[in-house]
């Protein structure tokens, strides 16, 4: 067993605990802070069902990105979902046998990693060449940036150019899933691609990557419109009326 | 403050403008005096211990308001607000572009609550927080109305009045307040209304507008006042008592009354549709000042609550009366019930005027002459508050619909402006939340730009001659901002000015 494969073992138990707990802490975190007013943006829907697919029409469509600027749209579109194609491809190194939609998947994902990068590279770009967004970018808004780049960068390296044992990778992915550490190949490319994904998943609860379950819970977008018929009270507010 | 205030010129192409940097740095309003933080239960001065009330309060917000927890954890810079503010394009100091006002307290937030900023404070943009960072922070969350346009474009509907607001709470619970905002409150909490208009003055106000009515139509319209076992009890903002042009909606209210015959009344005691509690984003102040109107309500005994031509003050009333002061509907808590049993149910509680005349246009129980309004070319001005924080009517989208259905009913010649500057995409007239004071006229004129420029297509287009609102601030802020964009300050008024203008009444007994 070579000191990489424990390495690459230890790490991965620690970014999926982190993530998993870290996530778990946000989500429960901000469920159980009251939104006192309500707030929605209007027009807002009037029913629970009315919200749901507003909130849809935000997750999968990005509907006020749409209304705002399509060039932001359009490389978010191609980076989001070519990010969740390409993980949802990646769901072949944990299940044996290989589920079959992820089979059916398989061609898809393995192109959808162009379009990912090709949104990201669109995305960084507009932080140095569009006056007003290079004002608000930090240096983590470009690392972040950088970061999920050359996870796709790597990862696309590996399917066209330099071959990795995904046999071998699988049987360590599959052994970390038991509890037992498998031998990862050794390859440099594969260090860094797995080493950057780990990264990603350590800092997810801790960065601005929580737009992914904070637009769940903004109350802009998941209020009924219902304020007249029916009270709103949170608990701290309902202590002044006693 | 510039020596003298000029507007900017009209971008050729509405795109967006290069950023001037600071160029409104250091533009603040007056501070509130010892007096009116006390009189708010406030600091009146910074005291030695600001930073740690400043955290502190910061750390209460993060706890009770769940907006403000996700929308400073959820930006992620994408940049899709920054072109949308109107003091943005108007200034085009990059510090009022909605997320980069929005970082002057989230940079805080980061270096006090969160991990990297704690250990990496540059990398993240985190900043401690210094005396600098809090007099920026008064500056420029003043140079904010609250308007939530921001909101409708953002992925993540974050909101950027929900962070000024609650940088305004924090400031004043640092003593840091604002004059203009805190001294209005103070008022409304003393006299029941922000002009301090006492009982008495209000009564020779209301007799002098029944002879004027009396003498320009024949027609004995009341104006009733603290009447006990009135259907209606009118809320309006106290600007329409006196104010030009809005007291010639409060005229079309009461004709409208007077055609319908239902009795109504004003109270003096609670005679304030406005609620600057939302402008300084302080609960307790806020529901302090809707809880007069309960009183009003619970005390004349009305069936009906209705509400006249305001922006912010309906989105209090529609969006939080029920939570603050029980009035509304759906409730099943005693507090609430006392007041909701009273109130008839089969109306909505509380009723915009727009929504009440409407109604009645629907039924054919209002009579139009509307070539009385055909010397006038109209187009609608959606105020913020009512377009992105309210409803009116059943469906969503009837706050722009029922305005412009009832000005269509009583008028002929109607045109909207461009489709991006009205309905929910509706520019800030440039003076709300709580910036219509002179101290901030140069912002106020710079903030009307977009929906000036809009306005002068229309008016060269159309030949428009009159803009109708429905909002005290916005009638006020375009009284005064007209002018220098080379309008005539008349133009601005209100759409139950038109109703009043056409309305066809009869002596009733």
């Amino acid at each position: 067993m070579s000191i990489a494969s424990i390495l690459f073992a230890a790490l991965f138990y620690l970014a999926a605990i982190t993530l998993a707990g870290g996530l778990a802490y946000r989500i429960a975190d901000y469920a159980r802070t009251p939104a006192p007013l309500k707030i929605p943006t209007t027009p807002a829907p009037t029913t629970t069902g009315g919200v749901v697919f507003r909130m849809a029409r935000e997750v999968f469509l990005f509907e006020s990105l749409f209304k705002s600027n399509l060039w932001i749209w359009l490389f978010s579109i191609l980076f989001h979902f070519g990010l969740a194609l390409v993980l949802l491809r990646h769901l072949r190194y944990f299940t044996e046998p290989v589920w079959s939609w992820v089979v059916l998947l398989q061609p898809f994902g393995t192109y959808a990693a162009f379009p990912m990068v090709i949104g990201l590279a669109g995305l960084w770009a507009r932080r140095f060449l569009v006056e007003r967004i290079r004002y608000i970018s930090t240096p983590s808004d470009h690392l972040m940036l950088a970061l999920l780049l050359a996870i796709g960068l790597s990862g696309l390296s590996m399917k066209w150019l330099v071959h990795t044992d995904v046999v071998a990778l699988k049987t360590f992915f599959l052994g970390l899933m038991r509890f037992d550490v498998e031998p990862l190949p050794a390859s440099g490319l594969l260090y860094l691609h797995l080493g950057l994904v780990a990264t990603l998943m350590l800092i997810f609860p801790f960065s601005k990557l929580l737009h992914a379950p904070g637009v769940f819970f903004s109350p802009s977008r998941n209020q009924v419109d219902n304020p007249r018929e029916k009270r709103h009270l949170a608990p701290w507010a309902a202590e002044m009326e006693k | 403050m510039a020596a003298e205030i000029t507007a900017p010129a009209y971008r050729v192409i509405p795109i967006v403008p290069a950023l001037k940097p600071d160029a409104m740095e250091g533009v603040k309003p007056f501070v509130a005096s010892e007096k009116i933080q006390d009189a708010l239960g406030f600091p009146g001065t910074l005291p030695d211990d600001w930073h740690e009330r400043a955290i502190a309060k910061m750390g209460e917000l993060l706890k009770k308001y769940r907006s403000l927890k996700v929308y400073l954890d959820a930006c992620v810079h994408c940049g899709a607000c920054t072109d949308k503010c109107h003091y943005f394009i108007g200034t085009q100091d990059p510090k009022n572009m909605p997320v980069a006002r929005q970082d002057l307290l989230r940079s805080v937030y980061r270096r006090y609550f969160t991990l990297p900023g704690k250990l990496f404070p540059k990398l993240v943009g985190a900043r401690d927080l210094t005396k600098e960072v809090l007099d920026e922070w008064y500056s420029y969350y003043h140079q904010c109305s609250e308007c939530r346009r921001c909101s409708v474009f953002c992925p993540y509907g974050i909101d950027t009045a929900e962070i000024t607001m609650a940088a305004r709470d924090i400031l004043d619970a640092v003593g840091y307040g604002q004059k203009y905002s805190n001294e209005i409150i103070g008022k409304v909490h003393t006299i029941g209304n922000n002009l301090g208009l006492p009982g008495p003055a209000l009564e020779n106000t209301m007799e002098g507008l029944e002879e004027d009515v009396k003498e320009d139509t024949g027609i004995d319209v009341r104006f009733p006042i603290d009447v006990q076992g009135a259907e209606v009890l009118l809320i309006t903002p106290s600007a329409d008592f006196f104010a030009e042009p809005h007291i010639d909606s409060l005229i079309g209210y009461a004709k409208v009354f007077h055609a319908a015959g239902v009795s109504w009344t004003l109270s003096s005691m609670s005679s304030e549709a406005a609620n600057f509690g939302l402008f300084i984003g302080n609960y307790e102040q806020m529901r302090k000042v809707a809880l007069r109107i309960r009183q009003a309500a619970l005390d004349l005994g009305v069936k009906r609550i209705i509400v006249g031509e305001c922006g912010h003050a309906w989105r209090v009333a529609y969006s939080f009366w029920n939570t603050l002061a029980g009035i509304g509907a759906g409730a099943d808590d005693p507090y609430a019930l006392m007041l909701q049993k009273q109130l008839d149910q089969r109306h909505k509680q509380p009723t915009h005027i727009c929504e009440y005349t409407w109604d009645l246009i629907q039924r054919d129980a209002l009579k139009f002459d509307k070539t009385k309004n055909d010397h006038l070319v109209i187009t609608f001005h959606d105020s913020c508050n009512v377009a992105r924080a309210s409803r009116m009517g059943d469906e969503p989208g009837g706050q722009f619909d029922i305005p412009r259905n009832i000005i269509r009913a009583v008028a002929n010649n109607f045109v909207d402006m461009d489709e991006n500057t009205i309905r929910e995409k509706t520019f800030c007239c440039g003076g709300g939340g709580g910036l219509l004071t002179d101290d901030l006229l140069d912002l106020r004129v710079k903030g009307a730009l977009p929906r000036m420029e809009a306005l002068q297509a229309v008016v060269d287009s159309h030949g428009v001659n009159y803009l109708a609102a429905i909002c005290a601030i916005c009638k006020t802020q375009f009284s005064k901002t007209l002018p220098y964009y080379g309008f005539n300050m008349r133009m601005i008024g209100g759409v139950h000015q038109l109703v009043s203008n056409a309305i066809i009444l009869e002596n009733k007994q």
